[in-house]
Protein backbone atom coordinates (compact mmCIF):
# COMPACT_ATOMS: atom_id res chain seq x y z
CA UNK A 1 0.00 0.00 0.00
CA UNK A 2 1.40 3.50 -1.06
CA UNK A 3 2.15 6.11 1.34
CA UNK A 4 -0.25 8.37 0.18
CA UNK A 5 -3.41 7.06 -1.70
CA UNK A 6 -5.26 8.16 -4.54
CA UNK A 7 -7.83 11.14 -3.80
CA UNK A 8 -11.43 9.97 -4.12
CA UNK A 9 -14.29 12.97 -5.49
CA UNK A 10 -17.80 12.62 -4.23
CA UNK A 11 -20.34 15.12 -5.36
CA UNK A 12 -23.20 15.83 -2.71
CA UNK A 13 -26.29 17.67 -3.75
CA UNK A 14 -29.58 18.57 -1.58
CA UNK A 15 -31.18 15.34 -2.98
CA UNK A 16 -28.28 13.55 -1.42
CA UNK A 17 -29.24 15.26 2.27
CA UNK A 18 -32.79 14.60 1.52
CA UNK A 19 -32.26 10.94 1.46
CA UNK A 20 -29.61 10.62 3.96
CA UNK A 21 -32.42 12.42 6.17
CA UNK A 22 -34.57 9.80 6.12
CA UNK A 23 -32.66 6.80 6.03
CA UNK A 24 -30.51 8.13 9.07
CA UNK A 25 -33.58 9.44 11.02
CA UNK A 26 -31.67 12.82 11.20
CA UNK A 27 -34.17 15.49 10.11
CA UNK A 28 -32.33 18.73 11.68
CA UNK A 29 -33.73 21.16 9.54
CA UNK A 30 -29.90 22.93 8.94
CA UNK A 31 -29.93 20.13 6.22
CA UNK A 32 -32.72 21.13 4.17
CA UNK A 33 -34.02 24.56 4.87
CA UNK A 34 -32.00 27.65 3.82
CA UNK A 35 -34.72 29.91 6.09
CA UNK A 36 -33.36 28.04 9.22
CA UNK A 37 -30.12 27.64 8.37
CA UNK A 38 -29.36 30.97 7.81
CA UNK A 39 -31.38 31.89 10.65
CA UNK A 40 -28.91 30.08 12.87
CA UNK A 41 -25.78 31.94 11.31
CA UNK A 42 -25.04 29.53 9.00
CA UNK A 43 -24.51 30.53 5.02
CA UNK A 44 -27.34 27.92 3.79
CA UNK A 45 -27.88 24.64 4.00
CA UNK A 46 -25.02 22.37 5.67
CA UNK A 47 -24.57 18.34 4.95
CA UNK A 48 -24.96 15.83 7.87
CA UNK A 49 -21.98 15.80 9.02
CA UNK A 50 -22.54 12.02 9.33
CA UNK A 51 -23.39 12.48 5.54
CA UNK A 52 -19.62 13.63 5.10
CA UNK A 53 -17.97 11.33 7.26
CA UNK A 54 -20.10 8.43 4.98
CA UNK A 55 -18.48 9.40 2.25
CA UNK A 56 -14.86 9.62 3.85
CA UNK A 57 -16.24 5.85 4.95
CA UNK A 58 -16.51 5.17 1.08
CA UNK A 59 -13.56 5.97 0.45
CA UNK A 60 -11.87 4.16 3.50
CA UNK A 61 -13.34 0.62 2.12
CA UNK A 62 -12.33 1.33 -1.59
CA UNK A 63 -8.46 1.96 -0.12
CA UNK A 64 -9.23 -0.81 2.41
CA UNK A 65 -10.50 -3.24 -0.82
CA UNK A 66 -12.89 -4.90 1.66
CA UNK A 67 -16.39 -3.49 2.79
CA UNK A 68 -15.88 -4.69 6.12
CA UNK A 69 -12.48 -3.95 6.71
CA UNK A 70 -13.03 -0.40 9.26
CA UNK A 71 -11.57 -1.50 12.61
CA UNK A 72 -11.97 1.97 14.01
CA UNK A 73 -13.21 5.37 12.75
CA UNK A 74 -12.93 8.72 14.02
CA UNK A 75 -13.46 12.42 12.40
CA UNK A 76 -13.67 15.71 14.16
CA UNK A 77 -16.38 18.07 12.34
CA UNK A 78 -14.44 20.75 12.27
CA UNK A 79 -16.06 23.27 8.98
CA UNK A 80 -19.06 22.43 7.74
CA UNK A 81 -20.16 21.46 3.90
CA UNK A 82 -22.53 24.13 2.40
CA UNK A 83 -24.82 22.39 -0.38
CA UNK A 84 -26.13 24.73 -2.58
CA UNK A 85 -29.68 24.39 -4.27
CA UNK A 86 -28.06 23.82 -8.05
CA UNK A 87 -27.70 20.64 -9.74
CA UNK A 88 -24.25 20.37 -9.39
CA UNK A 89 -24.20 21.13 -5.51
CA UNK A 90 -20.98 20.73 -4.13
CA UNK A 91 -17.80 18.41 -4.37
CA UNK A 92 -15.90 16.57 -0.92
CA UNK A 93 -12.45 15.64 -1.70
CA UNK A 94 -11.07 12.99 0.61
CA UNK A 95 -6.98 12.04 0.80
CA UNK A 96 -5.53 9.83 3.06
CA UNK A 97 -2.16 8.97 3.88
CA UNK A 98 -0.47 5.89 5.45
CA UNK A 99 0.60 6.10 9.12
CA UNK A 100 1.56 3.23 10.43
CA UNK A 101 0.99 -0.33 10.10
CA UNK A 102 0.29 -1.82 13.74
CA UNK A 103 1.32 -4.81 15.70
CA UNK A 104 -1.52 -6.61 15.07
CA UNK A 105 -1.21 -6.00 11.05
CA UNK A 106 -3.91 -3.19 11.05
CA UNK A 107 -3.16 -0.15 8.80
CA UNK A 108 -3.62 3.18 10.27
CA UNK A 109 -4.97 5.69 7.94
CA UNK A 110 -4.37 9.79 8.24
CA UNK A 111 -7.52 10.53 6.52
CA UNK A 112 -8.59 14.71 4.78
CA UNK A 113 -11.93 15.86 3.59
CA UNK A 114 -11.50 19.37 1.71
CA UNK A 115 -14.96 21.56 0.10
CA UNK A 116 -13.56 24.01 -1.99
CA UNK A 117 -10.23 23.80 -0.78
CA UNK A 118 -11.52 24.26 2.94
CA UNK A 119 -10.54 21.55 4.92
CA UNK A 120 -13.75 20.02 6.84
CA UNK A 121 -12.65 17.44 8.70
CA UNK A 122 -9.86 17.25 11.51
CA UNK A 123 -8.43 14.22 13.55
CA UNK A 124 -9.79 12.24 10.89
CA UNK A 125 -8.32 8.70 11.09
CA UNK A 126 -9.14 5.08 10.16
CA UNK A 127 -7.75 1.57 10.87
CA UNK A 128 -8.48 -0.78 8.64
CA UNK A 129 -7.83 -4.79 8.62
CA UNK A 130 -6.63 -6.74 5.54
CA UNK A 131 -8.77 -9.88 4.92
CA UNK B 1 -25.68 27.63 31.53
CA UNK B 2 -23.01 25.22 32.46
CA UNK B 3 -24.10 21.41 31.65
CA UNK B 4 -24.83 19.40 35.09
CA UNK B 5 -21.29 17.92 36.02
CA UNK B 6 -22.80 15.19 38.10
CA UNK B 7 -23.97 13.64 34.67
CA UNK B 8 -20.13 12.54 34.04
CA UNK B 9 -19.84 8.66 34.52
CA UNK B 10 -23.54 8.36 34.53
CA UNK B 11 -24.77 5.41 32.82
CA UNK B 12 -28.73 4.38 31.69
CA UNK B 13 -30.14 0.94 31.17
CA UNK B 14 -29.79 -1.04 27.99
CA UNK B 15 -32.64 0.58 25.14
CA UNK B 16 -35.07 -1.62 23.75
CA UNK B 17 -33.76 -3.89 21.01
CA UNK B 18 -33.48 -2.60 17.69
CA UNK B 19 -33.87 -5.15 14.94
CA UNK B 20 -31.28 -4.23 11.84
CA UNK B 21 -33.47 -5.22 8.75
CA UNK B 22 -31.64 -6.08 5.53
CA UNK B 23 -33.74 -3.37 3.28
CA UNK B 24 -32.80 -0.74 6.10
CA UNK B 25 -28.99 -1.30 5.10
CA UNK B 26 -29.77 -1.59 1.42
CA UNK B 27 -31.71 2.17 1.93
CA UNK B 28 -28.42 3.05 4.11
CA UNK B 29 -26.18 2.16 1.61
CA UNK B 30 -28.08 3.63 -1.24
CA UNK B 31 -28.47 7.02 0.35
CA UNK B 32 -24.72 7.23 0.80
CA UNK B 33 -24.06 5.70 -2.47
CA UNK B 34 -22.41 2.66 -1.36
CA UNK B 35 -22.83 0.06 -4.09
CA UNK B 36 -20.15 -2.97 -2.11
CA UNK B 37 -21.75 -6.15 -2.89
CA UNK B 38 -22.24 -7.41 0.23
CA UNK B 39 -24.40 -4.13 1.34
CA UNK B 40 -26.60 -5.14 -0.74
CA UNK B 41 -26.64 -8.90 -1.67
CA UNK B 42 -27.13 -11.32 0.96
CA UNK B 43 -25.22 -14.08 -1.42
CA UNK B 44 -22.33 -11.57 -1.53
CA UNK B 45 -22.20 -10.89 2.64
CA UNK B 46 -22.36 -14.74 2.90
CA UNK B 47 -19.19 -15.11 1.02
CA UNK B 48 -17.50 -13.01 3.49
CA UNK B 49 -18.59 -15.01 6.06
CA UNK B 50 -21.79 -12.69 7.38
CA UNK B 51 -25.26 -14.52 7.79
CA UNK B 52 -27.03 -11.56 5.99
CA UNK B 53 -25.93 -8.21 4.35
CA UNK B 54 -23.64 -6.36 6.03
CA UNK B 55 -23.83 -2.62 6.93
CA UNK B 56 -21.40 0.42 6.29
CA UNK B 57 -19.07 1.82 8.97
CA UNK B 58 -21.57 4.97 9.90
CA UNK B 59 -24.60 2.89 10.30
CA UNK B 60 -24.92 2.63 13.83
CA UNK B 61 -25.44 6.29 14.08
CA UNK B 62 -28.88 5.36 12.94
CA UNK B 63 -29.22 3.79 15.93
CA UNK B 64 -27.30 5.38 18.30
CA UNK B 65 -28.45 8.83 17.56
CA UNK B 66 -32.27 8.13 18.57
CA UNK B 67 -30.60 6.06 21.45
CA UNK B 68 -28.60 8.95 22.60
CA UNK B 69 -31.77 11.09 22.60
CA UNK B 70 -32.48 10.11 26.38
CA UNK B 71 -29.17 11.23 27.40
CA UNK B 72 -29.25 15.00 25.54
CA UNK B 73 -32.88 15.22 26.20
CA UNK B 74 -32.90 15.09 29.94
CA UNK B 75 -34.14 18.34 31.10
CA UNK B 76 -31.72 17.66 33.94
CA UNK B 77 -28.00 18.10 31.72
CA UNK B 78 -29.65 21.38 30.65
CA UNK B 79 -28.77 21.28 26.88
CA UNK B 80 -30.35 23.43 24.71
CA UNK B 81 -30.55 21.52 21.69
CA UNK B 82 -31.02 24.42 19.06
CA UNK B 83 -27.34 25.37 20.06
CA UNK B 84 -25.77 21.84 19.71
CA UNK B 85 -23.12 20.91 16.81
CA UNK B 86 -22.01 17.81 16.48
CA UNK B 87 -17.98 18.13 17.20
CA UNK B 88 -16.54 14.74 16.88
CA UNK B 89 -17.88 11.26 16.17
CA UNK B 90 -15.90 8.16 16.59
CA UNK B 91 -16.44 3.99 16.06
CA UNK B 92 -14.50 0.94 17.13
CA UNK B 93 -16.20 -2.08 15.95
CA UNK B 94 -15.84 -5.24 17.40
CA UNK B 95 -17.50 -6.72 14.12
CA UNK B 96 -19.91 -4.81 11.31
CA UNK B 97 -23.65 -4.84 12.32
CA UNK B 98 -25.67 -7.56 10.06
CA UNK B 99 -28.60 -7.69 9.18
CA UNK B 100 -30.76 -9.87 11.62
CA UNK B 101 -29.01 -8.12 14.67
CA UNK B 102 -30.97 -7.25 17.74
CA UNK B 103 -28.53 -4.67 18.82
CA UNK B 104 -29.42 -2.89 22.69
CA UNK B 105 -27.14 0.45 23.60
CA UNK B 106 -25.83 1.16 26.56
CA UNK B 107 -25.19 5.16 27.07
CA UNK B 108 -23.10 6.45 29.36
CA UNK B 109 -21.48 10.56 30.04
CA UNK B 110 -17.99 9.92 29.17
CA UNK B 111 -16.95 13.46 29.70
CA UNK B 112 -18.25 17.08 29.84
CA UNK B 113 -16.00 20.24 29.31
CA UNK B 114 -16.48 23.98 29.45
CA UNK B 115 -14.19 26.05 27.37
CA UNK B 116 -14.46 28.85 25.70
CA UNK B 117 -17.93 30.12 26.18
CA UNK B 118 -18.72 26.93 25.15
CA UNK B 119 -19.73 23.35 26.85
CA UNK B 120 -18.41 20.05 25.00
CA UNK B 121 -20.32 16.99 25.79
CA UNK B 122 -18.85 13.47 25.28
CA UNK B 123 -21.24 10.14 25.05
CA UNK B 124 -19.95 6.88 24.55
CA UNK B 125 -22.95 4.10 23.41
CA UNK B 126 -21.74 0.56 24.00
CA UNK B 127 -24.19 -1.26 21.02
CA UNK B 128 -23.55 -5.13 21.30
CA UNK B 129 -26.40 -8.03 20.64
CA UNK B 130 -29.32 -8.70 22.98
CA UNK B 131 -26.69 -11.65 24.48
CA UNK B 132 -24.49 -9.46 25.48
CA UNK B 133 -21.97 -10.03 22.41
CA UNK B 134 -19.92 -6.89 21.73
CA UNK B 135 -20.51 -5.27 18.52
CA UNK B 136 -19.50 -1.56 17.99
CA UNK B 137 -18.58 1.60 20.35
CA UNK B 138 -19.62 4.81 19.29
CA UNK B 139 -18.42 8.33 20.47
CA UNK B 140 -19.93 11.06 19.92
CA UNK B 141 -19.12 14.94 21.01
CA UNK B 142 -21.46 17.55 21.09
CA UNK B 143 -20.94 21.20 21.42
CA UNK B 144 -23.32 23.42 22.94
CA UNK B 145 -22.39 26.83 21.65
CA UNK B 146 -22.50 29.25 24.24
CA UNK B 147 -25.11 32.48 23.74
CA UNK B 148 -23.43 36.07 22.45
Amino acid sequence: MAAELAPQTFRVTRADLVRYAGASGDFNPIHWSDRIATGVGLPGVIAHGMFTMALVGRAVTVWAGAPDAVVEFGVRFSRPVPVPDTDEGTEVVVSATVKEVTDEGHTRLSLTATCNGDKVLSMAQALIRKR
Amino acid sequence: MPLDQSFVGRSWPPTGPYLVGREKIREFARAIGATDAAYHDPEAARALGYADVVAPPTFPVAITMSASREVVADPALGIDYSRVVHGDQRFAYSRPVVAGDALVCVNTVEEIISRGGHEFLTTRTDVTTEAGEPVVTVWSKLVVRGEG
